[in-house]
């Protein structure tokens, strides 16, 4: 069985049994949150982009398995980075890639956000990458629509869940943990603005999920009001966590904040929070040093630390694109027939 | 006549038909023998008789947004509901802060399906920056002012209202939020705030309004109306304050007795509404006020906005919810009250805080104004939205099941509702 699925979709021969694994997903036709997905949701796409790493390494980097399908990435906020990973993910795959982006779209002209999407409907795609600085907007789309996958590519505060699955996978495979292992007993602590954090909220949940301890570190006015519900523990001495930590997850720091009367200072921020080489020295050796990218050097980390041995940050980047190839596999794969749910 | 129904009024409760003349009830007894011929005869065999309801706190939209409700349109959803009179909240385009702007309303209100009072706004434009001329809107009737959908942030500006207002027998009634600390939130600030990435409101940018103007009130005895409370501590500060002898009183909205914050985990806009939706802790004080007295009236909060302006982002969508058709039954169904107590919160409590009682509130007996309302206290619907008579369709309460509808509505002797259909 496995064999014909992997003629069909043109996957190398990794040993996964696609069918009994789109069993698992019949329910997922969106993929929201990374509450969506579960811990062997995850575990499941981190096993699907070990195909897609093999696939991105070929001469020709790309599999018939989306052939025939649209996907159109709908970015309200700009995003060159995600857009052009997802977008090469679809490529890879051989689906059809549009683009929509908000300078370029009609909502200038007054067309609500629900007008806009129906209309891309109705232009016949099955998935939407979709972005958006607002919170929820994904799951407005999706309720709106009757059909299509939809992607949440990142929204407002709130999630980001492909980042949080290209991280699992960087973590998982830098330490070389085992796939059934997830990431039990393991230290992660997520530093900086967790408040604003689209990243931060898809990271808690999906690094709890697979069994991490997580520890956010931050000045409690970039903190959410309440953790109330969130299995973390929270600090606000970095210097105590970082030896005790297998990863150290550096958030990018917005200048604004210190408008909103959240931080005195950028220098005192980085004084305090900034993962500065003194700082980085505390950590054990094989520690992995995260960021989301992109990089504000000298404000939350030192320019030396984010290109030191530990830090996987190039990693994030490159693992993005076969990550996104899993995802959209999941969603869209032809001849997985996830579409009934 | 109204045949076969039980009046409930501040009297108490009795079995009798009613009669009506001339927009007068005529005779209330026990039963009517022969009718004259002609003689409109509403059946209320089952269901009980009030004075109409009022309705403290209603955005008709007219002037300036009219796509969102007219006051036709909202005056038909308000007769539908049961009230037969509603006060107009000011914030309109132009805001009703000028002699011209409530004219044209009450104009507008002469037509309607339900008597309609504007109410002024304290500062001109809404602004919170001038007084607007109070004096000159009290001597067209107005008798409560507000900047309602923001409450007047400047401490000494609104103390001078109050000691402007009180020597024209007026009410101020302030929509609590504290600008500065609520801080453009789209929703309750708490866990759910936190989970979904929403910037939120503490319940606390509503409780410091209310402490100052507490403070305020007893400062300069002004008489103060809290709209909307939402949260315990407003409630438990407001029975504090009436417990010391202070004159103020507080409606709070239905959806504040039967929707939590968790609503918005849907990011369906419908559930943006401000003062926010709170949490089960803020529903059980709000019940509580209801029973004990802390809240003097249940006020629906109706604010109609079209679908285009609810389809954006959440955290772009106007906050605002229908609420003039469902407010009754949701508190014949939600509410552990009699009935006495709940028509007490939606009629003649309200009336008499909107100054309304010489029309409005009953009691239910000869040469008393004919504002009626006939409820069917048993009678199961299921709300759904596309039958409102409301322009807009922002009603959170789609497919809900509520105990006891609205049969016949009179206003000033003409049956505007009969059957649960508008008749005009
Ligand atoms: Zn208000």
């Amino acid at each position: 069985m496995t064999d014909v699925r992997e003629t069909a979709t043109g996957l190398p021969g990794a040993a996964i049994d696609l069918a009994e694994m789109a069993g698992r997903h019949r329910g997922h036709r969106h993929l929201l949150s990374i509450a969506d997905l579960g811990a062997e949701g995850i575990t499941d796409v981190l096993r699907l982009t070990d195909s897609f790493v093999e696939v991105s390494r070929r001469a020709i980097p790309k599999v018939p398995a989306l052939r025939g399908k649209t996907v159109v990435s709908v970015f309200f906020e700009d995003s060159t980075r995600t857009r052009l990973s997802f977008e090469t993910a679809a490529r890879r795959l051989s689906a059809d890639v549009m683009t929509f982006s908000a300078s370029s779209s009609s909502l200038n002209k007054g067309e609500s956000l629900k007008d806009t999407v129906q209309t891309i409907q109705a232009m016949g795609v099955d998935g939407l990458v979709v972005r958006h600085s607002g919170s929820g907007v994904p799951w407005q789309v999706a309720g709106w629509l009757d059909g299509p996958s939809v992607i949440n590519a990142g929204d407002g505060w709130h999630e980001h869940p492909t980042q949080a699955l290209l991280d699992c996978y960087t973590i998982t495979r830098k330490l070389g943990l085992a796939p059934e292992a997830g990431l039990s007993g393991r230290r992660i602590a997520i530093v900086g603005d967790i408040r604003h954090s689209r990243v931060a909220r898809s990271d808690v949940l999906a690094f709890t999920a697979l069994g991490a301890e997580v520890t956010l570190v931050a000045p409690p006015t970039l903190l959410p009001p309440s953790l109330a519900g969130w299995p973390v523990s929270v600090s606000h001495d970095l210097d105590r966590v970082l030896p005790t930590l297998d990863v150290v997850y550096v958030l990018r720091l917005q200048r604004e904040r210190m408008l909103e009367a959240l931080l005195p200072s950028i220098r005192e921020y980085t004084a305090t929070y900034g993962l500065t080489r003194r700082r980085a020295a505390l950590l054990e050796e094989d520690a992995l040093i995260m960021h989301p990218g992109p990089v504000n050097r000298g404000v939350e980390i030192a320019a030396e630390v984010a290109d030191q041995p530990g830090s996987v940050i190039t990693a994030q980047v490159s693992n993005g694109v076969a990550v996104r190839m899993a995802v959209l596999f999941l969603l869209l794969g032809s001849g997985v027939d996830l579409a009934v749910a | 006549m109204i045949r076969g129904g039980r009046i409930v009024d501040p009297g108490g409760s009795h079995p009798a038909d009613v009669l009506i003349q001339d927009g007068v009830i005529t005779s209330v007894t026990a039963t009517v023998g022969s009718v004259p011929a002609g003689t409109v005869v509403l059946d209320a065999s089952g269901c009980l008789v009030t004075p109409g309801l009022v309705d403290l706190h209603t955005h008709l939209r007219e002037p300036g947004r009219e796509e969102a409700e007219t006051v036709e349109t909202g005056s038909r959803a308000a007769a539908l509901g049961g009230y037969t009179a509603v006060v107009a909240m000011p914030n309109t385009e132009p805001a009703m802060d000028s002699a011209a702007v409530i004219r044209q309303v009450q104009h507008l209100g002469a037509s309607a399906l339900c008597d309609v009072h504007p109410a002024g706004a304290i500062t001109v434009g809404r602004e919170g920056r001038m007084l607007a001329p109070m004096a000159e809107m009290a001597a067209l009737g107005v008798r409560i002012f507000t900047d309602d959908g923001s409450g007047v942030q400047d401490s000494r500006l609104m103390r001078r209202a109050m000691e402007y207002a009180s020597a024209l027998g007026v009410t101020l009634a302030q929509h609590c939020e504290d600008a500065s600390l609520a801080g453009g939130g789209h929703m309750h600030e708490g866990e759910w705030s936190s989970r979904l990435g929403l910037a939120g409101q503490p319940a606390e940018a509503e409780e410091l309004m209310v402490m100052r103007d507490l403070a305020l009130a007893r400062l300069t005895g002004a008489k103060m109306h809290f709209l909307h409370l939402s949260t315990a501590r407003s409630l438990a500060m407001i029975r504090g304050a009436k417990h010391s002898g202070l004159a103020v009183t507080a409606e709070v909205a239905p959806h504040h007795f039967t929707l939590t914050d968790e609503c918005v985990a849907t990011y369906d806009s419908v559930y943006k509404v401000n003062p926010p939706l709170r949490t089960a802790g803020d529903i059980e004080a709000v019940k509580e006020a209801l029973a004990d007295g802390t809240a003097d009236a249940i006020a629906t909060d109706h604010a109609p906005h079209t679908a285009e302006a609810k389809e954006a982002p959440f955290d772009q969508a106007p906050p605002g919810m229908l609420g003039l058709e469902t407010a009754l039954g949701l508190a014949l169904t939600e509410l552990d009250l009699p009935a006495e107590r709940v028509f007490a919160l939606m009629s003649w409590q309200p009336a008499a805080i909107a100054g309304l009682s010489a029309g409005h509130g009953g009691p239910v007996e000869a040469g008393r104004p004919a504002n009626l309302c006939v409820v069917d206290p048993d009678e199961m619907w299921t709300v759904d939205p596309s039958a409102s008579a409301s322009r807009s369709r922002n009603n959170p309460y789609a497919g809900r099941k509520l105990r006891g509808r609205v049969r016949h509505t009179v206003l000033h002797g003409e049956p505007v509702v009969i059957d649960g259909e508008a008749q005009r």
